[in-house]
């Protein structure tokens, strides 16, 4: 991995606010990469080289001037290809959208543009983000950094592989049921997934609406902050936004754990999961417990259906979000003599196989005679898991478990059976349930040299602390390599 | 079928498929009642849950008529948003016939 542009994001955003570094040579310096490595590791659908050279261009002017143009002055950026940019191709991986150029940008987009940032690119995804290996692309997998024969995870694999290969210093992804911190977890990178309501999902192109939520990729925890701290706060925009301002992250960052409860979840330590990736969770709650924090195992039971329950909840709420395909307003068209011909056309040229899978998933499980069997009990799951937090979180401040069951598997292992690939969210998925926040450190690597993430799970709003066991695990891997956090 | 009795038959995707306006080729139709019906007996496992007296939760947040203030903002441009479209006519979104066939 080495010839990168090294900095980190604040690091750079901090030089080109003194006048030290421009924008514009920063963006040169990660199209270069981008050009030297992509056509290998496949991050990005569309660069956005010219937009991207334009406003760093005019970030230089504005430092020039006198002015800050904001914290993330100058920073590249990723974004996942179901973010809206405005004239810029938006395709969810898919060929329903392939020539749809939005005309907005999504609340993440501007804030980012605000702050200083520069959106490079747009990155590669599992179609619609139902994946969890960027393998259900329209237009072909991305491959992992650190073992191209390797997926990167899903379905933010794009921008976690950008950030793992230095293509950018900063990531976004959306996590549905564990599409930020799955890919960060498999690409050694940071990843998070933010309290429900925290990030607005204006401009996210929608997949499931009550577990779809916005969140940062980023080489470090600080970084990670940095970034979530500019696209966090509430938006009148979004009617599921959290009322109030963006969390401060960074003052508090370096305040460690002591005296933090910290809880071990039992549930997501035995089967199913890889003995190396266990032991790297047995050390990361030695490395708390080192660091002042009291870890105790914690049982939180019905987490253990939460792949169950998510399974029949975002494929219900996915059938009806992807209605709105119907070759009428923008997207493909496949003509035909009646407008129900032609959406019945348009949608099956349109639509990938795990798409129509999900899709058809859904519609069962709402339609009549089985919705009460099917969506409606996994809605009462939900409560269960959302419960069972709630008790842990009374013992506890915070809780640890992996972010996935093994290391990043080979491309093609899992295509041809979908609960093979399902079973990789298992860890994940009961955060987007529960609708609290997540985040995926990189701690060490597993039997195969791979990466290998531990997950820290906080209460509602929780993040401040969150971030802080985030920042002492990251710490702790640097005091063991005897070097900086791994990018 | 029962609670989660019985499995998802080829009919029952087949029907499925209608109602999301999808059209499936024979293969297509096979390989998914297999998949569709590995994921449900998986699923199956919450059958062991008790939840009764359950609330079902359909939303992590409990927010309820979200309102703003009744003010005019700018919308979204009318010409980028019809250029988007596959089909336009008097500025409207052009659709091929809705009942029938073509006269």
């Amino acid at each position: 991995m080495g010839e990168r542009p090294n900095l980190a994001a604040t690091e750079i955003a901090a030089a080109v606010r003194a006048g030290e570094r421009r924008a514009a040579d920063v963006v040169d310096e990660h199209l270069a990469v981008i050009r030297e490595r992509d056509g290998e590791i496949h991050a990005f659908l569309t660069l956005m080289d010219e937009h991207a050279r334009s406003a760093a261009e005019g970030i230089d002017r504005r430092v020039a001037a006198g002015e800050d143009p904001g914290p993330l002055a100058g920073v590249p950026v990723a974004l996942k290809d179901n973010l809206c940019t405005r004239g810029v191709p938006t395709t969810c991986s898919s060929r329903i959208l392939e020539h749809w150029r939005p005309p907005y940008d999504a609340t993440v987009v501007s804030r980012l543009v605000a702050a200083g940032a520069v959106p490079i690119g747009k990155t590669n995804l599992d179609e619609f983000a139902m994946g969890s290996s960027t393998e259900n692309s329209a237009f072909g997998p991305t491959r992992n950094p650190h073992d191209t024969g390797r997926v990167p995870g899903g379905s933010s694999g794009g921008s976690a592989a950008a950030v793992a290969a230095g293509f950018a210093p900063l990531g976004l992804g959306s996590d549905t049921g564990g599409s930020i911190r799955q890919p960060a977890g498999l690409c050694g990178v940071v990843g998070v997934k933010p309290t429900y309501g925290m990030v607005s999902r204006y401009g996210l192109v929608a997949f499931a609406s009550s577990l779809d939520q916005i969140g940062p990729l980023a080489p470090t925890v600080a970084d990670a902050a940095a970034l979530l701290e500019v696209i966090a706060g509430h938006d009148p925009l979004d009617s599921t936004s959290i009322p109030g301002p963006a969390p401060a992250l960074r003052a508090s960052l370096d305040q460690g754990v002591d005296g933090l409860r910290v809880g071990v979840i039992t549930e997501l330590l035995g089967e199913g999961i890889a003995p190396d990736v266990r032991a790297r969770v047995e050390a990361a709650a030695d490395a708390l417990a080192a660091a002042g924090a009291k870890v105790e195992e914690a049982s939180v039971p019905a987490v253990g259906f939460g792949l169950s329950a998510y399974y029949l909840i975002a494929p219900a709420e996915a059938s009806s979000n992807l209605a709105r395909y119907d070759g009428v307003r923008y997207g493909l068209r496949v003509e035909a003599p009646t407008t129900g011909a032609m959406n019945v056309a348009t949608r099956t040229a349109g639509f990938g196989p795990e798409v129509k899978r999900r899709i058809m998933m859904g519609s069962f499980v709402l339609s009549s005679g089985y919705y009460d069997a099917y969506y409606g009990k996994a809605q009462k799951v939900r409560t269960l898991i959302i419960r069972d937090f709630a008790a842990a979180y009374e013992t506890f401040d915070l809780l640890v478990c992996p972010t996935t069951p093994t290391t990043a598997f080979p491309l093609g292992a899992k295509v041809s059976d979908p609960l093979a690939m399902y079973l990789s969210d298992v860890c994940t998925i009961p955060s987007n349930l529960s609708g609290d926040p997540a985040i995926s450190v990189p701690f060490g690597r597993g039997d195969d040299g791979l990466p290998v993430g531990v997950q820290v799970l906080a209460p509602a709003l929780g993040e401040a602390p969150m971030f802080r066991a985030a920042a002492v695990l990251e710490h702790a891997m640097a005091g063991a390599a005897g070097e900086g956090p791994s990018r | 079928m029962g609670a989660m009795g019985g499995r998802i038959s080829r009919d029952d995707v087949a029907y499925v498929a209608g109602l999301a306006r999808l059209e499936l080729s024979e293969d297509e139709l096979e390989l998914f009642t297999g998949q569709l019906a590995a994921v449900l007996d998986h699923a199956a496992d919450v059958e062991a849950l008790d939840t009764e007296g359950v609330v079902p939760t359909a939303h992590p947040l409990p927010l309820v008529n979200v309102l703003r203030d009744d003010v005019v903002r700018p919308g979204l441009d009318r010409d980028e948003i019809l250029g988007a479209a596959p089909a336009v006519e008097e500025q409207r979104f052009r659709v091929p016939p809705v009942l029938g066939e073509l006269p």
